[in-house]
């Protein structure tokens, strides 16, 4: 049976159905149960933003409250994976990646090649990514092409608790560590989601709007404001397709192309900042690959490269908005279009 | 009364969740003389693109609905009334016009539209349409759901008590089929009746749901008043066994696609929801399973493992075959299998889902053969 819920409750219960089905799913992480071991204190807090609550009443010492210590949790996750178990360690803001890096980028990642195939890391590394929740520069960052940049991870980057809830039951069941990034400000957003167990798999982008104008790609939050921008379009004749990754790597080139094959126009939209991240390599991708179909230079709409805003009116100008989604899309269609190379 | 010689056409409700549909294009000019049966325009639904046929005759006076634009269900989309109806009746008619409220619009909508059962083969969703008349049970085909039934289930219930249920291992029934065989579906849907209460019903299947339907017939024949075969296995051997294939394997949408336009003579009602909401229902845990069991015991070796035609032949059960003739997965020619004891109905122009692409002829057939059945 299907029912609206949020894509918050979407991962508390994929992560109660994985844990139910396999006994060998753990999760740990700071404060996801909240007062542990202190009296009529347990299950308090469930996560810093109660992702998790509920879990301890359901599966008891499965759940672990860590101490605040990345590197020690991140790395005990990785070797517990390593050893037979699936862990689901929640780093709560990803942006405290950086004390942990060994354990992912060297270890986690590279377990599989160094033993040569006799290791696997069945890992989940799930915490908050994105801008908006007036959470300053270092609890805002969208840091996915960090991630996407070493081989041996999996990166996934949901923008509803449909697709929330079927890829991490996905990434738990896969046999390699993936990162699941969470944009904080969709937990709260609701869709139809089906009460039973489902994995979406990884590499297969959806395709949330047809369109022979443009192509628009993105993913996490700012999937919808594409949606917005293609909306506003519409009015006007523009009919954009909309493409939503879903998962970054591996990324759906095939999709993305075969689009772009048949619009001759694209926009990437990414909430990363400018240098080096998803939209910069997507449209290199394109660039390299689909270049005879393209009528337009390729549009790319990113954060600024600045560390994300405290003032409110700074932040909400940081995020690509669907206007600006919108503009670039115009610029795709303007005559003068065709030989731009800057914005 | 001059107001009963106007008659409206209204966005028609396709199924259990339409709310609203999209004018895409007329197919008669204002002026023309309709009579009933004759195609007026196509409608897109989230779900599906569909003709709307005409139910009553007159002339096309005026055309309402713009194409490209969407109305909710039961707005005034045209009028139709004989030459001598004054335009001034006409006009004022349109102005007095009132979508009614969805919400209020009878107690069948009032209840919920889908219902579960707790029956011995585990949970199956169903809906119920309709209060009065026969009991009908349409029974959907391999890999399908009770949506199949979209332009069926109020067509049907205008004069009956109509169910369409989930069969084991689809849409939104349990994922478990405890034995994938023909008698095991069937011990099932005869599981589901004895739970809602009913004892006897005219089957309509369709395909797969075709071949359960006559092994009920020949299993348990107190309990088929007749049968509807729609697009049905079971009466010949061949069947399209990469479209089975296809359908099991196909994880994504760039995949699926074309998988489904082999069910459509015309490809293009493969809308974007249709495949949507089959990916949503292949990824649940058990569906693969259940698709694969099913197979291996129905379609082994891409042939029909269960050739019902004879039995049924000598069972005398009343008996419609209805078929596309532009059928991609089973053969049109299966139809003539019962052609010395069944009434046979090829349409051409329509694929293996016929009941949706040629929703009005079906309908009109299903009636006629129920209500001389029963």
């Amino acid at each position: 049976m299907s029912r609206k819920i949020s894509m918050k409750q979407a991962i508390n219960e994929a992560l109660d159905l994985e844990m139910r089905r396999d006994p060998t799913v753990i999760v740990m992480g700071e404060d996801i149960v909240g007062g542990t071991g202190a009296q009529g204190e347990d299950d308090a807090w469930g996560g810093v933003l109660g992702v998790t609550k509920g879990l301890y009443a359901k599966h008891g010492n499965r759940l672990m409250d860590t101490p605040l210590s990345e590197s020690a949790y991140i790395g005990a996750a990785v070797g517990a994976a390593a050893c037979g178990l699936r862990p689901v360690a929640e780093l709560m803001f990803l942006d405290f990646m950086g004390v942990c890096f060994d354990q992912i980028f060297n270890q986690a990642a590279k377990f599989r090649y160094m033993f040569g195939g006799k290791a696997e890391t069945p890992v989940v590394i799930r915490g908050m990514v994105g801008a908006g929740f007036r959470a300053a520069a270092q609890h805002s960052q969208m840091l996915t092409p960090l991630f996407t940049h070493i081989p041996g991870l999996k990166v996934v980057c949901p923008s509803n608790a449909y697709d929330a809830k079927g890829l991490l039951i996905q990434s738990i069941r896969d046999n390699d560590p993936v990162i699941f990034c969470e944009h904080k400000n969709l937990y709260g957003l609701e869709c139809e989601v089906p009460a039973e167990s489902y994995a979406i798999p990884f590499g297969e982008a959806n395709v949330l709007r047809d369109g022979d104008d443009v192509t628009i790609v993105s993913y996490g939050l700012t999937v919808h404001r594409a949606m917005e921008a293609a909306t506003a379009l519409a009015k006007d004749g523009t009919e954009a397709e909309v493409i939503d990754l879903r998962t970054l790597s591996p990324i759906d080139w095939d999709t993305i192309v075969e689009s772009v094959e048949r619009t001759g126009r694209l926009v990437v939209v990414d909430e990363a900042h400018p240098r080096c991240n998803l939209a910069t390599d997507i449209a290199a991708f394109v660039g390299q690959n689909a270049f005879g179909a393209l009528k337009a230079g390729i549009q790319m709409v990113t954060a600024p490269h600045t560390p994300v805003p405290f003032a409110p009116s700074l932040e909400d100008l940081y995020v690509p908005s669907a206007d600006s989604i919108a503009s670039a899309v115009k610029r795709t269609l303007s005559p003068k279009g065709a030989r731009s190379i800057a914005a | 009364m001059l107001n009963e010689r106007i008659k409206p056409i209204v966005m028609p409700k396709w199924g259990l969740s339409m709310s609203e549909g999209k004018v895409t294009g007329w197919l008669k000019r204002p002026g023309s003389t309709i009579s009933i049966g004759d195609e007026l325009l196509e409608v897109e639904t989230d779900k599906i693109t569909n003709v709307v046929e005409a139910g009553e005759t007159g002339v096309l006076r005026r055309v309402l609905g713009e194409p490209g634009t969407v109305y909710p269900v039961k707005a005034l989309i045209a009028v139709l009334a004989e030459p001598d109806v004054p335009d001034d009746d006409i006009d004022a008619f349109i102005n007095a016009y009132a979508v009614p409220v969805t919400e209020g619009d009878g107690e069948a909508d009032a209840g919920p539209q889908y219902h579960t059962a707790e029956t011995p083969a585990g949970t199956i969703r169903y809906a119920k349409r309709g209060e009065t008349g026969p009991t009908i049970l349409l029974v959907h085909g391999f890999g399908g759901d009770l949506d199949n039934w979209l332009f069926t289930i109020d067509a049907l219930a205008e004069k009956a008590t109509v169910y369409a249920l989930d069969l084991p291992g689809h849409g939104q029934s349990t994922k478990q089929i405890a034995d994938a065989s023909l008698s095991g579906l069937s011990k099932a849907v005869l599981g589901f009746l004895d739970t809602v209460g009913v004892e006897r019903a005219h089957f309509v299947g369709h395909s797969m749901g075709g071949a359960v339907s006559m092994r009920t017939a020949l299993d348990a024949p107190g309990r088929v008043a007749s049968l509807s075969l729609i697009a049905s296995a079971g009466l010949g051997e061949q069947i399209d066994h990469g479209y089975i294939q296809g359908f099991i394997g196909a994880t994504s949408r760039r995949d699926l696609k074309p998988v489904l336009e082999t069910l459509f003579a015309d490809r293009g009602l493969v809308s974007r929801q249709m495949v949507d909401d089959l990916l949503k229902y292949k990824r649940l845990d058990g569906v693969d399973e259940a698709l694969r069991a099913l197979s291996a015991s129905l379609f082994a070796e891409g042939r029909q493992a269960s050739v019902l035609a004879s039995g049924i032949a000598d069972a005398r059960t009343p008996t419609l075959v209805v078929w596309g003739e532009e059928d991609r997965v089973i053969p049109a020619d299966h139809a003539q299998a019962l052609a010395n004891t069944a009434q046979v109905a090829v349409i051409p122009g329509a694929g293996h889902m016929v009941q949706m692409e040629a929703a009005g002829k079906v309908n009109a057939l299903l009636k006629d053969h129920i209500a001389k059945a029963d």
